[in-house]
């Protein structure tokens, strides 16, 4: 079997046309595709908002840094893919990589010394596109030495009410967030008893998913069921994700006895803004997860991603006790804006790049 | 058979499903930050016209479907089939009446459809978005009424009824638009 590009996909028909518009393909729409989707006045306004995030910043003692997006290091994560760059000046056996975040070079700042830190920068995923995702797209990071979880949950709550002068957001634990909507305990439910759930919610979904693992299913009832109803009347701050979900956070015992991640998020109108860690400090722990990762991805078919990296010779050296918190720049826009998708607050979104 | 990979997933796409033919006519891209993507999906039989919802998974792929749309010149109709013939090469096409569905109110002779074709196998007919009809019987026109809220059933040539003003007559000919099976207006000739 053979893999190729959708590039014979019909040409616009009344009888299989998908949209109906066939005025999508006018020559003047054509020509217009110079355009910014975004108005100039909602441009304006994004340039506002990012005014006031490093107002707030600056206001809180964190300094603006800067480091590289192009890097031979990258995270090591079973569902994010880097875009991979030759740039000339590297050797033949040297892979760069257009960042996911800037993680790996934050934390080595703070592992110099660096204490309030936080970046506005470029960040780049491959393969994600859509009415909420852009392969590039601005990320807002951030990283406090001495935070708590409870102080970096703090941090960020004081952060969205600074910047979209809204109602101070509520918190709940993602156990609480999947019972009171679907009446599931997530870190107790059985592999059954979550296919149950889905097909009770009306999760019509291909046959891939009958060998999907419990991550795999909580991220479809999260994303499908969950998600929509998050941060809906007033923004939320959801926390305690399955230990199995904790990529860069500590993994430590709630009062229950379950073993979570302290790894937060932030959800506003079911759409989810930010993505927060009390940070994992023990290099020997990010080189098992490290080789975790790579292992699943290897089970997906997907590359192994390089697992030597500067991240850990500097968490060996020794990192401080810290929060650090990713925000996705556009999302906030978006909410802040009142606006739809993506589209319109960026100005050239990848297919009009 | 070709395979298109979830990162190759769009609106417009053809797919092959437990061996049908599917359009995919919305796709959806849903990811968490820290999770796998998924596709929602809604994707409509392109023989039954029902429609399927499913998510799928990043890496999951589709069988692709080999439809292809041609221009068939409507024949004529034999008990319960319906001939074309694409003219591009003389090419001589049946379909069922349930293939051709409610299609058949809009086939006067020579008309030219489009049609898909599954596997070089004709699936479904779709006539052009406007037809001129004959009227081949109604109740005769109320005089002076000219107003085009009043409307009455009309048989046209093709034997299906149409809802049309009240001071159309027998034997004139009306534009139909048939995605909606609605009047248009009178026209003068074909």
């Amino acid at each position: 079997m053979s893999t190729h590009a959708p590039a014979n996909t019909l040409s616009v028909s009344k009888s299989i046309d998908a949209s109906d518009n066939g005025a999508a393909h006018l020559p003047s729409e054509l020509d217009s595709k110079w355009r910014p989707t975004a108005s100039l006045e909602r441009l304006r306004q994004r340039a506002e908002l990012l005014s006031r995030l490093r107002a707030f910043f600056a206001q809180q003692g964190l300094w603006e840094v800067e480091t590289p997006v192009l890097s031979t290091d990258t995270v090591v994560d079973r569902y994010l893919d880097p875009v991979p760059v030759q740039p000339p000046c590297a050797s033949e056996r040297e892979n760069f990589w257009l960042q996911t975040s800037p993680e790996f070079g934050m934390k080595r700042l703070l592992a110099a010394g660096a204490e309030m830190i936080y970046q506005v920068t470029r960040a780049f995923r491959q393969d994600e596109a859509g009415p909420l995702h852009n392969p590039e797209f601005t990320m807002v990071e951030w990283y406090c030495v001495g935070d708590s979880l409870e102080r970096g949950m703090q941090r960020l709550a004081d952060l969205c009410v600074a910047v979209l002068d809204c109602q101070a957001p509520t918190r709940l634990t993602y156990r609480d967030a999947f019972l009171q909507t679907l009446a599931l305990d997530p870190h107790t439910a059985s592999l059954a008893e979550l296919k149950r759930c889905a097909a009770s919610a009306n999760l019509q979904v291909s046959d891939s998913f009958l060998s999907a693992d419990h991550d795999e299913w909580l991220n479809l009832l999260l994303a499908e069921r969950v998600q929509p109803r998050l941060g809906v009347t007033a923004p939320v701050i959801v926390c305690d994700y399955p230990a199995s979900q904790a990529a860069l956070a500590q993994i430590r015992h709630d009062e229950r006895g379950t073993r979570v991640a302290s790894r937060f998020e932030l959800y506003a109108q079911g759409i989810e803004l930010a993505n927060g860690y009390h940070e994992l400090l023990d290099a020997a722990q990010l080189q098992l997860r490290q080789t975790q990762a790579n292992a699943l991805r290897q089970s997906d078919g997907k590359a192994r991603l390089p697992e030597d990296n500067r991240l850990i010779q500097a968490m060996q050296h020794g990192l401080p006790d810290c929060c650090g918190v990713a925000l996705g720049f556009d999302r906030l826009a978006m909410i802040a804006l009142g606006a739809q998708q993506l589209s319109d607050v960026l100005a050239f979104p990848i297919d009009r790049a | 058979m070709a395979v298109y990979n979830t990162s190759d997933f769009r609106k417009g796409l053809k797919v092959q499903i437990d061996g049908d033919p599917y359009l995919m006519i919305e796709c959806n891209f849903v990811k968490p930050g820290k999770g796998n993507a998924l596709y929602k999906c809604r994707l409509r039989n392109l023989i039954r016209n029902t429609v399927l919802d499913r998510t799928y998974k990043g890496g999951d792929a589709l069988e692709s479907a080999d439809i292809e749309e041609i221009s068939a010149q409507f024949l004529y109709r034999q008990g319960d089939m319906f001939f074309f013939m694409d003219n591009s090469n003389y090419e001589q096409y049946e379909l069922s009446a349930d293939q051709v569905d409610d299609s058949w109110k809009f086939l006067r002779e020579s008309t030219v459809c489009s049609m898909l074709l599954f596997n070089g196998n004709p699936i479904g007919v779709t006539p052009p978005n406007h037809v001129i009809l004959k009227v081949e019987y109604c109740e005769p026109s109320v005089k002076g009424n000219t107003a085009t809220n009043v409307s009455k059933p009309v048989k046209v040539e093709t034997g299906a009824e149409i809802m049309a003003p009240a001071f159309i007559n027998q034997g004139e000919l009306i534009r139909v638009d048939t995605r909606t099976c609605e009047y248009v207006e009178r026209v003068k000739e074909y």
